[in-house]
């Protein structure tokens, strides 16, 4: 009977380890502690060019993260982007006319929509647009305009 | 003389097909075992001892060395970048997604599948299995079906500790002897790694790996040939076997998983 019980009592807390081990990776590893998983709402922005912006992407204003890029599309009439924008349910009062950028995270970070808000009384509900965007800067066209305005500069 | 040749290559096709379909009927006993085995935990328990409890000093060894080469390594090369500050995602991500399972899969098989094999196998050669029979016990339900279940259950767990452990390990080289910010470290982590693609999907692999690996070790234990040579035999292709099934799933897991 003592070896029975010596078994039940090991197993038991070999159990309860294993599952202690899965909730800790559940809450210090991975976003399960995060608010906001599915939840919230969804909006969509249009840009006329995404850069390198990858599906759970932070959307964030004033730097802090409201939520997470939920899908990109493209719009094969308006050649667009259609990326749908997942907002924690607690952050529901972003106005109409918000502003959305996509800006890098450090020089080679990753990419991240950035939300500037505009100052109209009307919040953004689920599904709405947002109708201001600006487009992801992309290097090469950038260095692309500087040398030809320095060689027009030049031919002055 | 080609007949010959045509014929032995039919006999070895054919042989092989059996084997798979005597190892599938197998599995179908053990799950039918089930209802039988659901009044009478106590076999489970015993399996769950020998299997897992048993195991969890070499993984949790095994996990914790794993973790602190892999924040050495990682460090090495994000370091190079002024990436440190990734550390935590790179060691976590690595562990969760891909190490915790697979190395786990690959330690429980040589630990306890190998085991089984010669347990099952040494019944067999016994003629305890048969003795069984005689007393109208199915040994199919009563002697395999709780091993599979404890090996089934023991695998996740199992993991989880692997990966823990790993983490932990990681974090301890990365931000106790190397100097990476302990903020950046969990906070990065935490930012990166989501809870249904990365810890879910490692999960359902070690699920996979789980039952892979208990009935790679009873079917080799139960099919053995009933000699010295025989279950030695089969010990050593359960081994095998388990860890070229565990790589090529995991190839296919993955592929299926975080393909996109």
């Amino acid at each position: 009977m003592g070896t029975t019980r010596t078994t039940e009592i090991l197993v038991g807390a070999f159990m309860a380890a294993g599952f202690v081990a899965l909730f800790f990776l559940a809450m210090q590893v991975s976003n399960l502690s995060a608010a906001g998983n599915g939840e919230g709402y969804a909006l969509i922005a249009r840009f006329d060019n995404i850069g390198s912006l990858k599906v759970r992407a932070p959307v964030s204003m004033a730097g802090v993260r409201l939520g997470r890029v939920e899908s990109i599309a493209f719009d094969e009439v308006a050649y667009q982007a259609v990326v749908t924008l997942r907002i924690d349910a607690a952050y529901d009062q972003l106005p109409t006319d918000t502003f959305a950028n996509i800006y890098t995270a450090g020089l080679l970070g990753e990419q991240y929509v950035a939300l500037d808000p505009g100052g109209s009384p009307d919040f953004l509900g689920d599904g709405d647009q947002i109708e201001h965007t600006q487009s992801a800067l992309v290097l090469e066209r950038m260095i692309g305009q500087f040398l030809f305005n320095q060689a027009q500069g030049g031919s002055e | 003389m080609i007949t010959e040749a045509l014929a032995r290559l039919g006999r070895s096709g054919l042989a092989a097909l059996a084997g798979i379909g005597r190892a599938h009927l197998l599995l179908a006993g053990i799950v039918a075992g089930v209802p039988a085995l659901l009044p009478r935990p106590r076999l489970l328990l015993a399996q769950l001892y020998n299997i897992g409890v048993l195991s969890v000093l070499i993984i949790a060894v095994s996990g914790l060395f794993v973790g602190m080469v892999l924040g050495l390594q990682g460090y090495y090369v994000l370091n190079q970048f002024g990436a440190e500050e990734s550390l935590g995602v790179m060691v976590a991500a690595s562990l969760v997604r891909e190490l915790g399972p697979v190395v786990t899969a690959l330690l429980v098989a040589g630990r306890a599948g190998s085991a089984l094999t010669a347990e099952i196998g040494l019944m067999k050669a016994t003629e305890q299995l048969s003795a069984l029979e005689m007393m109208a016990v199915d040994p199919v339900r009563r002697v395999l079906t709780p091993r599979f279940f404890g090996g089934w259950i023991s695998m996740p767990l199992l993991a989880a500790m692997f990966s823990a452990l790993g983490v932990l390990g990681g974090w301890f080289v990365g931000v106790g002897l190397l100097g990476v910010d302990d903020g950046a470290f969990w906070s990065q982590m935490k930012a990166k790694l989501d809870f249904r693609e990365d810890l879910v999907n490692g999960v359902i692999k070690s699920l996979v790996f789980g039952v892979v690996v208990s009935w790679i070790a009873l079917f080799q234990g139960y099919d053995a040939v009933p000699t010295s040579a025989g279950v030695s035999r089969a010990t050593t292709r359960s081994v095998v076997h388990s860890a070229l099934a565990v790589l090529g799933l995991d190839f296919i897991l993955t592929a299926l998983m975080f393909g996109d």
